[in-house]
């Protein structure tokens, strides 16, 4: 077994292009979620609306990649409007149900024939982010080593936009959750009439942070189709959604760094469990295949099941993630 | 009357009026109010047997509930229909009867949630903490301020989940005083509240009139209303059967039939009407 490989992937996932875009579109949810109660489960829709923001602009108008950028945040303010206007005033269920039916309607759609000339249909939308790479100050093609880290250059320019962008949204969010607008979606997440007697519009402050939480979202869906260098109608499915909640309770909803750390374990254990089960002596691999049927192919899938079973321990020893507190929680049992 | 009168509030009229309201869940009608008038700065009883419709008229009247038909009105002005979040600017808050103390809160925090008008609660200024700082002290203040007359200093920097039922009470009207409001709805204060702190905050009620506040109050325990009410509303069966001061109340052959009648079997002590 090739240790120091395992290591090095390891630490490698650990600060990632995966849990920074994860990280970002952890923390939109945490907006929803986490501070306000909102059950979001279309986040990956909110990538997607991202996504096409900048792809559709470039590849269907023919308009730059830099106004493209602007309609990251107007294409997830308008969905954002759009599930929120018909659902926020109904009971917390209907905005799951909606938004779940909405980011598998946008993927259906982008993909579909008729959406073709401007979405690229299933083939996507690529060569539209030259001119973010353009501005890199490594060599796309060559692979830079820091200590335990190895990145390509492309992908170390994407690491340092986005983890730039990921601390200062993260901040940004942890200064709005210490505001008095912070306070007043914790109180409607806790209960909505009780803030409404207080003189608080819940509905409009639900609008604000769903449409907060989107444009995050969105732009993770940006950075994440700018690091693959395509715009994929299917890489936006419902798992992404799952992922980024299983993310956010690892860390723990309603804690300003939840979504980072709980990114990075989530993506550690991941890569770590993978490399290894591949890595595994020729002897260890021969049971395993005699038992469980374990072959190249389906590596894949024991992984996320051993990474379930790690879930599943955390929620019976840890049910308040890494940051939430126990406290806290017992409250709810009151 | 006058604008700068019904601005104002002249002392003599009522605040709140209701006019032919009737509210009904399919065929129950929960609610069906001919004529009710609310005085000002008083304190005003709202009693009755389990179901008689009270809770569902403060739903009417704070607009967390709609009317099938009738109006309501504060200070002369129509607010049928209004969401509740716009009454409480008025100044007409509420309490509820299921305490709805916010738990992952500390008490500090509810406090402050309820002060109305606040710079920070805007988003872009929310950003910037120097632009809401000195109003956020002056609010803290203020909070301060009011939980030491409902003696809950002590319980100022924990979360509020971890109060017992009666704090609970105690820390909602508390909060609700942070609204600054002219009229204060309170929905059974007293029930769950131990005797001792049941007497502070019937001290603590007594003395909101003074204060240019306005209160109505449901309430079981008559001896409670006996002795802070200025005027008595009696409901049973959505409708008002009687309404007076607190002694004609108690001579009241309707309310005691009322009582009677929803209370049979049970230990008629506590409603005590002669
Ligand atoms: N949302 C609702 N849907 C259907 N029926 C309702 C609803 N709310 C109240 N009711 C019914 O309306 C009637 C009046 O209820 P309400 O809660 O107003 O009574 P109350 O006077 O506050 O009683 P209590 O003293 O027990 O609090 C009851 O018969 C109740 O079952
Ligand atoms: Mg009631």
């Amino acid at each position: 077994m090739d240790w120091g490989f395992i290591i090095e992937r390891t630490f490698s996932a650990m600060i990632g292009p995966e849990v920074m875009i994860y990280a970002l579109a952890a923390v939109g949810l945490n907006v929803h979620f986490g501070y306000t109660g909102l059950m979001n489960f279309g986040q990956v829709g909110f990538m997607a609306a991202g996504a096409y923001g900048v792809g559709v602009t470039v590849f269907w108008l023919n308009w730059s990649f830099w106004i493209g950028l602007v309609f990251v945040f107007v294409y997830a303010a308008v969905l954002a409007l759009l599930l929120g206007i018909p659902t926020l005033r109904l009971r917390a269920d209907y905005l799951g149900l909606v938004t779940i039916a909405a980011s598998e309607t946008i993927r259906l759609l982008a993909r579909s024939r008729v959406m073709k000339p401007v979405t690229g249909g299933v083939e996507g939308i690529d060569k539209f982010a030259e001119p973010f790479y353009n501005l890199s100050p490594f060599e796309l093609g060559k692979f830079y080593s820091f200590g335990p880290f190895k990145y390509l250059g492309r992908d170390v320019w994407v690491l340092m936009v986005g983890w730039t962008l990921l601390i200062l949204v993260t901040l940004m969010v942890q200064q709005l959750m210490r505001s008095p607008w912070g306070r007043t979606l914790r109180a409607i997440r806790e209960d909505e009439d009780a803030a409404r007697a207080l003189g608080k519009n819940a509905y409009f402050f639900k609008m604000q942070s769903l449409m907060l939480g989107g444009m995050i979202g969105a732009l993770a869906g940006l950075i994440q189709v700018i690091q693959k260098s395509s715009v994929q109608a299917d890489t936006f499915n419902p798992v992404i959604t799952f992922t980024i909640w299983t993310i956010l309770i690892i860390g723990g909803p309603g804690r300003v760094w939840s979504p980072i750390i709980g990114s990075s374990i989530y993506w550690s254990l991941i890569v770590f469990v993978e490399n290894t089960l591949r890595q595994l002596p020729a002897g260890a691999r021969d049971t395993l295949r005699d038992t469980v049927e374990l072959s190249d192919f389906n590596i894949g899938m024991l992984r996320f099941m051993l990474v379930g079973g790690g879930l599943l321990l955390l929620a019976r020893f840890r049910p308040q993630g890494i940051f939430g507190s126990r406290e806290e929680m017992a409250l709810d049992r009151r | 009357m006058t604008a700068v009168e019904s601005a104002s509030g002249a002392l003599d009229t009522p605040i709140i009026t209701a006019t032919g309201v009737v509210k009904t869940f399919g065929g129950l009608r929960a609610v069906d109010v001919d004529k009710v008038e609310i005085r000002r700065n008083k304190i005003t009883a709202l009693i009755g047997p389990n179901g008689a419709g009270k809770t569902t008229f403060f739903n009417l009247l704070t607009g967390f509930d709609q009317v099938d038909s009738g109006t309501i009105t504060l200070d002369g002005n129509d607010i049928t229909g209004t969401p509740p979040h716009r009454l409480a600017e008025k100044g007409m808050v509420r309490t509820f009867q299921l305490t709805k103390a916010l738990a992952k809160l500390s008490t500090i925090e509810n406090m402050k949630l309820g002060a109305l008008d606040q710079l920070g609660e805007k988003f872009w200024a929310a950003l910037i903490p120097g632009a809401w700082a000195k109003q956020e002290r002056e609010i803290e203040a203020r909070a301060d301020a009011i939980l030491k007359r409902f003696n809950l200093t002590h319980m100022r920097d924990e979360f509020a989940g971890t109060m017992s039922g009666g704090q609970r009470k105690l820390l909602e009207m508390a909060r609700a005083l942070m609204t600054d409001p002219r009229v204060v709805m309170l929905d059974e204060p007293m029930a769950g509240v131990n005797p001792a702190l049941a007497q502070s905050l019937l001290e603590l009620i007594k003395m909101l009139p003074a204060e240019g506040r306005t209160v109505i109050f449901v309430e079981h325990n008559m001896d409670v209303v006996q002795e802070i009410s200025d005027w008595v509303i009696v409901m049973a069966e959505g409708r008002i059967i009687a309404e007076g001061t607190p002694a004609e109340i108690k001579s009241n052959k309707a309310v005691v039939d009322a009582y009677l009648g929803a209370h049979h079997g049970e230990d008629l002590s506590k409603v005590q009407l002669s």
